[in-house]
């Protein structure tokens, strides 16, 4: 067991891989010689050369869909997006072709490809760098979507995710790449579609994915200052959703917040609201509420930045509604 | 270049006519099954432009390379080997079609044939094909991937982002750009920068070449070097002119263009030239012809009644093949 950061463990997953497998390869905006955007490449380009380590052009479109084309082909490709933003250009080749290739092909063709890079907001940005658009993947059948919180997560899942032999979107995060925390020496994988359950308690049960862990598990620990016991529920994977983890949780608390740093409309939070809603109906003692970010443009500006995204003292407000307490 | 039938022996050139006639009958006979409701939604015929799959198709070694095209890809996947009954049944939504009905007219594979589709989405197919071609390269496998996509297509960004993907790579493709000459309802010259396509080969340090898209010689002989210069690494594009008889799909009037246009192409025929040129030649006499289009015609009778008698899936196949 040693600590290392996420960054660390992502490289550390997608090294193991291509040493396992000679099929898959990376490639990207600046993986190579530049060793990553956010350094998660380092050192791969030395280690396994230009034919596995593929520098691109400034192309989305292009090279996300070669991507597709080479993994109907036989091979195994990890595309790297700067950030997801810039995935919007390539928004066709992932939801028109990788989602829908196999079933449009009768099964005659499999999809094993990676798509990952950091996705929401960081600092400083300013409206077209800072978006959470894991709803965007997560709407589409055909697509796996996964958001790691932990580099124990962050190197199971990756792991996972390029053995896995349908697409599968990554969200990573700019701040996310320094965190640091356990992960084991011996190799491991994470299952796609299993949630963490990251802390138990009976009062409320706190589900997010991503980013916002860590504002959530702040919150847990004031709460708890208080006498309030959180459940707190990682993802993990948003597709496939593990549905049963939340149930059961919400099952025993009886009170439930979503917190997710996307826009409230059409969103990763809005369905897990519904499924709880649907699901937890009857053991519900308040309706559930999300905690989401601001449905507004990010602004620069860091005040109004801070201020559109979700914080500790908007979940333990959203904590105290559901508890119909005023003294949290 | 080999345009002249004395490069070719005689079975390779009946080889050639046959694929062509068959693309002919067969979307001939699905556009009347259209009309009689067997077939639903956008159904783009192939009619006009068979000399184009079937001069192409003939310069490759589908033991290792690849054909990938857009919506209009019946004659492409039946060039490639595709069985007309899979190609009907896929047409009329049956559990026996190629894609076991979910895919239909815009989305026929066949990865035993190295026909890998049927994209629906303009443009989409482009850096797809790219991507084939990098795992042969990859694979060391020798392959070379043919990359279809018709003028409409042309201006789309993806073509000019995989022109140079193709070019930095040296990935062994080739670009066939088949010019119907209306995309939809546009012609292609109101809406083209230059008035011919494979000149802008040049700006990404490809070769270009043109070739008569109604000449099913002078499209083998084209593309059979293009093959040659991409089992290289060197990429190229092609422009071959053709022409379509029919509407863009079964669902259009063609009022953008006038009966005596589709005639002056209907003069000049692929198929009835190539048949005049090998009659002229002594290679094919009249019987010969006759039988040739009475077991073709016969093999797409048996098609429609293959995809009549299939059944349609079951429900439970909404949910199959969604994940691997």
């Amino acid at each position: 067991m040693a600590e290392i950061t996420y960054r660390e463990a992502l490289n550390r997953a997608l090294d193991e891989e291509m040493a396992r497998d000679e099929r898959v390869f990376l490639i990207g905006e600046e993986v190579g010689e530049y060793d990553g955007a956010y350094k998660v490449s380092r050192g791969l380009l030395a280690k396994y050369g230009p034919r596995r380590v593929k520098d691109t052009p400034i192309s989305e479109l292009g090279f996300t869909g070669l991507g597709v084309g080479a993994a109907i082909a036989g091979l195994r490709p990890v595309v790297e997006w700067m950030t997801h933003n810039f995935a919007l250009l390539a928004l066709d080749q992932v939801v028109n072709n990788a989602a829908k290739l196999r079933q449009m092909s009768g099964g005659q063709l499999s999809v094993p490809i990676v798509f990952r890079g950091p996705n929401g907001p960081a600092e400083f940005l300013a409206a077209q760098h800072s978006q959470a658009l894991g709803g965007y993947w997560m709407h589409v059948p055909g697509l796996k979507v996964v958001a790691p919180a932990t580099p124990a997560d962050a190197y199971g899942l990756l792991k996972s995710a390029i053995r896995d032999d349908n697409p599968v979107v990554m969200l990573e995060a700019e701040l996310m790449y320094a965190w640091k925390g356990e992960v084991s020496d011996q190799e491991y994988t994470v299952p796609i579609g299993k949630a963490r359950v990251a802390r138990e308690g009976e009062d409320v049960t706190l589900i997010t994915y991503s980013k916002p862990i860590r504002v959530v598990e702040e919150a847990a620990d004031r709460l708890a200052e208080k006498g309030v016991r959180a459940d707190v529920i990682d993802l993990r994977s948003l597709r496939p959703l593990d549905e049963e983890t939340v149930v059961s949780s919400v099952w025993k608390t009886s009170r439930c917040v979503v917190v997710d740093e996307a826009w409230p409309m059409a969103s990763p939070g809005v369905t897990v609201a519904n499924l709880v809603n649907s699901r937890c109906f009857d053991a519900l003692d308040a309706p559930v509420e999300l905690v989401s970010g601001e449905d507004v443009p990010m602004p620069y500006n860091h005040r109004l930045e801070l201020a559109a995204q979700p914080s500790v003292e908007k979940v333990i407000a959203a904590v105290a509604r559901v508890l119909y307490r005023e003294d949290l | 270049m080999k345009t002249e039938l004395a490069h070719y022996p005689k079975e390779e050139l009946m080889r050639m006519l046959t694929t062509m006639q068959t693309i002919r009958a067969f979307e001939e006979k699905a556009g009347m099954m259209y009309g009689l409701r067997k077939i639903g939604g956008f159904c783009h015929l192939y009619t006009g432009q068979e000399a184009v799959a079937g001069g192409a198709i003939s310069a490759l070694d589908l033991s290792k390379d690849y054909v990938v095209t857009a919506y209009r890809d019946h004659g492409l996947a039946i060039a490639c080997g595709m069985d007309p009954k899979k190609a009907m049944a896929e047409l009329f939504g049956k559990v026996t079609g190629c894609s076991r009905g979910k895919g239909g007219s815009m989305h026929l594979f066949d990865v035993e044939h190295h026909f890998l589709g049927g994209n629906g989405i303009v443009g989409a197919q482009i850096p797809v094909a790219a991507g084939v071609a990098f795992s042969q390269q990859y694979r060391e496998s020798g392959g070379v991937t043919l990359c279809f996509f018709g003028d409409g297509a042309f201006h789309q960004g993806a073509v000019h982002e995989t022109f140079n993907l193709g070019k930095i790579w040296d990935l062994p493709v080739v670009f066939i750009v088949e010019n119907n000459q209306w995309g939809m309802g546009t012609n292609w010259k109101k809406v083209s920068a230059v008035d011919d396509f494979s000149v802008t080969a040049g700006a990404y340090g490809m070769k270009g070449y043109s070739c008569d898209g109604l000449d099913v010689l002078d499209v083998r002989a084209t593309i059979e070097q293009a093959v040659a210069d991409a089992r290289l690494g060197w990429p190229s594009l092609i422009e071959a002119r053709t022409y379509r008889y029919k509407g863009h799909s079964m669902s259009d009037p063609q009022k953008y263009r006038t009966r005596e246009e589709i005639d002056e192409y209907r003069k000049r025929d692929a198929i009835q030239s190539f048949k005049f040129r090998l009659s002229e030649a002594k290679m094919l006499t009249e019987k010969e012809w006759d039988d040739l289009t009475r077991r073709i015609d016969a093999q797409i009778e048996e098609a429609v009644a293959f995809a009549e008698e299939s059944p349609e899936p079951s429900l439970e196949e909404l949910y199959t093949d969604v994940y691997a």
